[in-house]
């Protein structure tokens, strides 16, 4: 459904993203991983629309989305940037309306149809109780779902989130990616994720997709590219894989010589 | 020892509806009739001091009867000028706190004022001759300057830095402008001391109808803005995201809070502080929400400033002083012991 093509993208000259060619599938969880300025974030704001490519092009339903307007790609897409506002006065309930402005003319205000929605997308991220609370008052966790909710009210095909998880304690951590993976599930949603944790990424995508130096390094199923040559080769880093329930995960492996003490 | 909430959503009451709800219309139905009350009084005051019996026969009796005259000619004239104005102005500075994010800014910082005010000292001073055309050319020069800067500012779009800084180069040529031609022509000056201070005076009824006619149209386009403002507020990627088209919200803003300070400068000269004070307040009250603080704004700096007008040319008898010293002069320490306040009282930050 999204097809990102021969994309070329120079921020500055020691950073660039270079021929990337990536193709989401529908109902897809797709996690992007790889070190610091790797250029993930980049890659999801060039997707979403935020920043446009020098070469290449986002095809979104078989339509590039330069010249589908940012309204239109709007209804169908979704994005959770990884700063938001948090010093903004407002109440669940008036963020979550705000996803419904894609659907709206100018002219037009609330109606039945996005009541249904904004409850709907209350409901889905457990913040009915809250809707009246002004976002300040909510916990970290409380507030990026808040956001989500916000998002999900677009009523997305696909929906970017950029490391929907940092600054969460571990609890809020999985409250998160179980809300992603139950919009997935449940309602279909394509998911396309940057994440810093990889084993929440092995945990929860299909497939993973491993950058580095503004290229793609590796891309494919989630129990291949989990292995130590991509460790070594994307973070330069020896790590042990196990398995729990079909999923792997890694621990690091420690370096000796670091921790040798003169005494 | 107690029994905890096993989950914190048992602890907490759900609210029903917004918890600023009732403070929104208590300040509402407060400034509605705050505004009736102090147009009233703004009437009754003067040197000819009317009762309200007095202010009913001269809306409604003869023509040719004094009280006719004071009411008709003097009185109310003026006060329809201080409440439009003073909407303009506090309308005008709401949107431009939305738009550069920031509660300190004011239309100053796009140029308004002091394109405005050099346009009125090149009419006063060089140009005397042609004083009649000096609110409508404050106007231009206010709002000229007001899209140079924007124009300035503009690299691929026009980011609030951008803007703030460009504003603070062009007013600094400008304010040199003026004060080179105020230093050749020093012995003209006078003629345009009272406008740099702000002031409503000789309004006619003329004069009040005009305003009336292109004030309320910009004052209804303001509402137009509210949905901008808030969106904007989310920041820049969020409203790009949502699908908003965000430099095309922010250039109409300034269009539209350049116009509101274009059109209040034109009549009245340089009033500060209405337009920072009122909505500043409004906020610490009915929180930050445009839909609410943009319209109490407007009802808020029309009773202030014709309050404020009618102080001002009563209370220092036999001297009227200029409605903008006066406000400059109390709008000062009165924001300080806001700020003050609100330093004690977090609730209502």
């Amino acid at each position: 459904m999204l097809l990102v093509s021969d994309l070329s993208y120079r921020h500055s000259e020691s950073f660039a993203l270079e021929e990337i060619h990536l193709e989401i599938k529908k109902g897809e969880i797709v996690s992007l991983i790889g070190p610091n300025g790797s250029g993930k974030s980049t890659l999801l704001r060039i997707i979403s629309h935020l920043l446009q490519p020098m070469v290449g092009m986002v095809l979104l339903d078989g339509k590039e989305i330069q010249t589908l307007g940012r309204k239109a790609l709007a209804q169908k897409l979704a994005m959770l940037p990884q700063i938001q506002n948090h010093t903004i006065d407002i109440t669940v309930r008036e963020l979550v309306e705000f996803g419904r402005n894609p659907h709206k003319r100018w002219f037009q205000s609330l109606d039945g149809e996005d009541e249904r929605i904004i409850q709907w997308a209350l409901e889905v991220t457990n913040l009915q109780a809250y809707e009246y609370r002004f976002l300040q008052s909510l916990s970290g966790g409380e507030r990026q779902r808040a956001w989500i909710a916000m998002a999900i009210a677009q009523r997305p095909d696909i929906l970017l989130l950029d490391e929907p998880t940092t600054y969460l304690d571990i609890a809020h951590q999985l409250e998160v990616m179980e809300l992603v993976r139950m919009l997935n599930e449940q309602f279909g949603m394509t998911i396309v994720m940057v994440l810093h944790d990889i084993n929440q990424a092995a945990q929860y995508s299909d497939r993973i997709v491993a950058l580095k130096d503004g290229h793609i390094r590796y891309d494919g199923d989630t129990k291949k590219v989990i292995c130590k040559a991509m460790f070594q080769e994307i973070f330069d880093i020896d790590v042990e894989i196990y398995y729990d329930r079909h999923k792997p995960f890694f621990v690091p492996i420690r370096k000796k010589q670091d921790f040798v003490v003169s005494s | 020892m107690a029994e905890m909430p096993l989950n914190k959503q048992h602890a907490i009451v759900a609210e029903k509806e917004h918890p600023y709800k009732k403070r929104r219309i208590g300040t509402f139905v407060f400034l509605l009739v705050a505004i009736v009350l102090i147009s009233l009084y703004s009437i009754i005051t003067g040197s000819v001091k009317l009762s309200l019996q007095e202010v009913w026969e001269g809306l409604s009796g003869a023509k040719d009867s004094m009280l006719h005259t004071i009411v008709w000619d003097l009185r109310l004239p003026r006060t329809i000028v201080g409440i439009i104005v003073g909407m303009c102005l506090a309308v005008s500075g709401t949107i431009m706190q939305g738009v550069m994010k920031n509660p300190l800014a004011d239309p100053g910082i796009i140029g308004v004022s002091s394109g405005a005010a050099l346009m009125a000292v090149i009419i006063t001073i060089l140009l005397p001759k042609y004083i009649l055309l000096l609110p409508i050319a404050a106007f231009i020069g206010g709002f000229l300057t007001a899209m140079l800067i924007y124009a300035l500012a503009w690299q691929g779009g026009a980011s609030v830095e951008r803007i703030i800084l460009v504003g603070v180069a062009v007013n600094a040529v400008i304010g040199a402008s003026m004060s080179a031609i105020m230093l050749l022509y020093s012995d003209r000056v006078q003629a345009v001391l009272p406008w740099m201070a702000g002031v409503i005076d000789g309004a006619t009824m003329d004069q009040a109808k005009l305003l009336l006619i292109y004030g309320i149209p910009a004052l209804i386009l303001s509402l137009f803005a509210i949905k901008h403002i808030r969106i904007l507020h989310l920041g820049d990627d969020v409203a790009k995201l949502l699908g908003h088209h965000v430099e095309r919200s922010r250039f109409f803003l300034i269009v539209v809070s350049t116009l509101l300070a274009g059109i209040a400068v034109s009549v009245s000269g340089l009033i500060g502080f209405i337009g920072l004070v009122i909505p500043h307040i409004l906020r610490m009250i009915v929180g930050h929400d445009d839909r609410f603080v943009l319209p109490l704004s407007a009802l808020g700096g029309g009773m202030f400033l014709v309050l404020a007008d009618t102080i001002a040319r009563s209370w220092f008898d036999p001297i009227e002083l200029p409605v903008g010293l006066l406000l400059s002069f109390l709008g000062g320490p009165f924001f300080l012991y806001i700020l003050h306040k609100r330093g004690k009282v977090r609730a209502f930050s």
